[in-house]
C-alpha cells in the first residue's frame, strides 16, 4: 500500500539556472517528508470507455486526413519498481508537428503549422502494461533560454498510474538525436542514467515496412510496498 | 553481490512545458474535435452529496506574479471521508490566462481517519521540474489531530496550509512557489 519514498537523486533538480525557468520557480525551502497516506495511495481511475477509436493515432485524430511528417509508432510498457505491469494507466502526450510547431497561439515559431495536425493524444495501459501511439516524429526547435538553444525532438508524457502519489510529467527523446546532450531541460537531471532512460531506442522489430519506424519508451513508475491483509487481496 | 529488492528506477520527470494544456486541456487550448471534452472538469456531479464549495486562487513565482501558464489537478475525499470510485474527486484546473485565477467547484472534504478535511493539489507549469505535491487545508477547522500538519516544524508555516474564508461557501487559496510565505511542499 504505502508508496516507496520517491528517490529524488533520480529527478531533475528543481532549481537549475542553466534553465531559467525554473529559479523563479523552484521551492527554496525543504519539502516535507511524509509516509503516503490514502490521499495520496488511492486515485482517479479511467475507463477504456473515455477512449474513442483515434486517440492514440495523432497522424488521423484532428481532421482524419493525414498529418504531414516522418510516420513512427512509439510504444512500450509501464511498469513500476518492481518490474510489475501497470495496468489501465491513463497516458496523454503531446508534441510538436513535424515543423517544430506546437498548435499553440503562444507558439510563434515560423515553421508552418499543419492543418491536419492537432499535437494530443491518449491512450490507457493494456493487462501487460503495454501502450502504443502512432504519430509524426517532432521537429526540433528553438526557444528563448540561451542565445541558441534547441530543444531535441521530444514528445510530452503525462501519466496515472492507480495512486496519486505516483503522477508522473516526463519527455521521450528519440535515440541518436545530437541535441539531447546540448538541452538545458534534459540537463536539470544530473544522473546520466536517468538521462539514458529518457532516450527511445530505435525497434526495428516494431516498424512497418513502407509505413512507419518504431521506437520504445518504457516508463516506470513509483512502486507500492505490499502488505498482505487477510480481507483484501494483494495491490487493493 | 546482493541483489536489490528494487530493480528499477522511477522515470525521471520533465517540466511539463509551456505547453502542458495542449496535451491535458486541449479543448481549454483551443484544440476542439478531438476530446468532446477535458478530462476533470468536475470532480463530483451536481447532485454528490455534501456541501458546495468554490475555491480560488493564484500560484504565485519568486516576484510574487502569478503563473498565467501553470495546470493544478487535485484529488479528494467526499462529504463521507471516502474516495470515491472512477474519476470522483478529481479536477484538473487551467489558470486564466490573464490573471493567473484557478476556480475549483467542489464539495467540501470530510475527515479521512485523523486527518482534517483536505484536498491534494499537484502542480506543474514550465520551470518546474518535478510536480510539487502539496495539501489544502480548511481555516476554521479542528486540526489538532492532523498528522500532516503536526509534522511542520515551523509552525508559522502551517498557514500557508489554509484556505481562508471569503464569503458564503468560499475560499482562497494562493500558492507561493518560493520566498516569503513559501508554500509548504509535501515529498510524498
Amino acid at each position: 500500500m504505502t508508496l516507496l519514498p520517491r528517490n529524488r537523486a533520480a529527478h531533475p533538480v528543481p532549481y537549475a539556472p542553466g534553465y531559467k525557468s525554473s529559479v523563479p520557480r523552484s521551492p527554496r525551502l525543504p519539502l516535507l517528508s511524509l509516509p503516503t497516506r490514502a490521499t495520496e495511495e488511492t486515485g482517479p481511475v479511467f475507463g477504456h470507455d473515455l477512449l474513442g477509436e483515434h486517440d492514440n493515432n495523432l497522424i488521423l485524430n484532428f481532421t482524419g486526413t493525414p498529418a504531414i511528417g516522418e510516420r513512427v509508432i512509439l510504444h512500450g510498457r509501464v511498469m513500476d519498481q518492481f518490474g510489475r505491469p501497470v495496468p489501465g494507466a491513463l497516458i496523454e502526450i503531446w508534441q510538436a508537428n513535424a515543423g517544430g510547431r506546437y498548435r499553440h497561439k503562444k507558439d510563434g515559431y515560423l515553421a508552418p503549422l499543419d492543418d491536419n495536425f492537432g499535437g494530443c493524444g491518449r491512450t490507457i495501459t493494456d493487462e501487460a502494461g503495454a501502450y502504443e501511439f502512432l504519430t509524426i516524429r517532432p521537429g526540433a526547435y528553438p526557444w528563448p533560454n540561451g542565445v541558441n538553444d534547441w530543444r531535441p525532438a521530444h514528445v510530452h508524457f503525462s501519466l496515472f498510474g492507480p495512486s496519486f502519489g505516483q503522477r508522473l510529467i516526463t519527455q521521450m527523446y528519440f535515440e541518436g538525436d545530437p541535441l539531447i546532450a546540448r538541452c538545458p531541460i534534459v540537463a536539470t537531471i544530473p544522473d546520466p542514467q536517468a538521462v539514458d532512460r529518457l532516450v527511445a531506442p530505435l525497434d526495428m522489430t516494431r516498424a512497418l515496412p513502407m509505413d512507419c519506424l518504431a521506437y520504445r519508451f518504457d516508463i516506470v513508475l513509483r512502486g507500492q510496498r505490499q502488505t498482505m491483509f487477510e480481507n483484501r487481496p494483494e495491490g487493493f | 553481490m546482493v541483489q536489490h529488492l528494487t530493480d528499477l528506477t522511477e522515470t525521471a520527470s520533465q517540466t511539463a512545458g509551456p505547453y502542458v494544456h495542449i496535451g491535458c486541456t486541449p479543448n481549454f487550448a483551443g484544440i476542439e474535435g478531438i476530446y468532446k471534452e477535458d478530462l476533470g472538469r468536475q470532480p463530483y456531479p451536481e447532485d454528490a452529496p455534501g456541501e458546495r464549495i468554490t475555491i480560488t486562487g493564484q500560484v504565485l513565482d519568486g516576484l510574487g506574479v502569478p503563473l498565467r501558464d501553470v495546470m493544478l489537478e487535485s484529488w479528494q475525499a467526499g462529504a463521507d471521508g471516502t474516495f470515491g470510485p472512477g474519476a470522483q474527486g478529481f479536477a484538473r484546473l487551467a489558470a486564466d490566462q490573464e490573471t493567473g485565477i484557478w476556480t475549483l467547484n467542489t464539495i467540501k472534504p470530510g475527515r479521512v481517519g485523523n486527518q482534517s478535511p483536505h484536498i491534494a493539489l499537484w502542480i506543474v507549469a514550465r520551470g518546474i521540474n518535478i510536480g510539487l505535491q502539496t495539501r489544502l487545508y480548511f481555516e476554521g477547522d479542528d486540526h489538532s489531530d492532523d498528522p500532516v500538519l503536526n509534522r511542520i516544524e515551523h509552525r508559522d508555516r502551517v498557514r500557508t496550509l489554509m484556505a481562508r474564508p471569503e464569503g458564503q461557501a468560499t475560499w482562497r487559496f494562493d500558492i507561493r512557489l518560493q520566498g516569503d510565505g513559501e508554500t509548504v511542499f509535501l515529498d510524498i
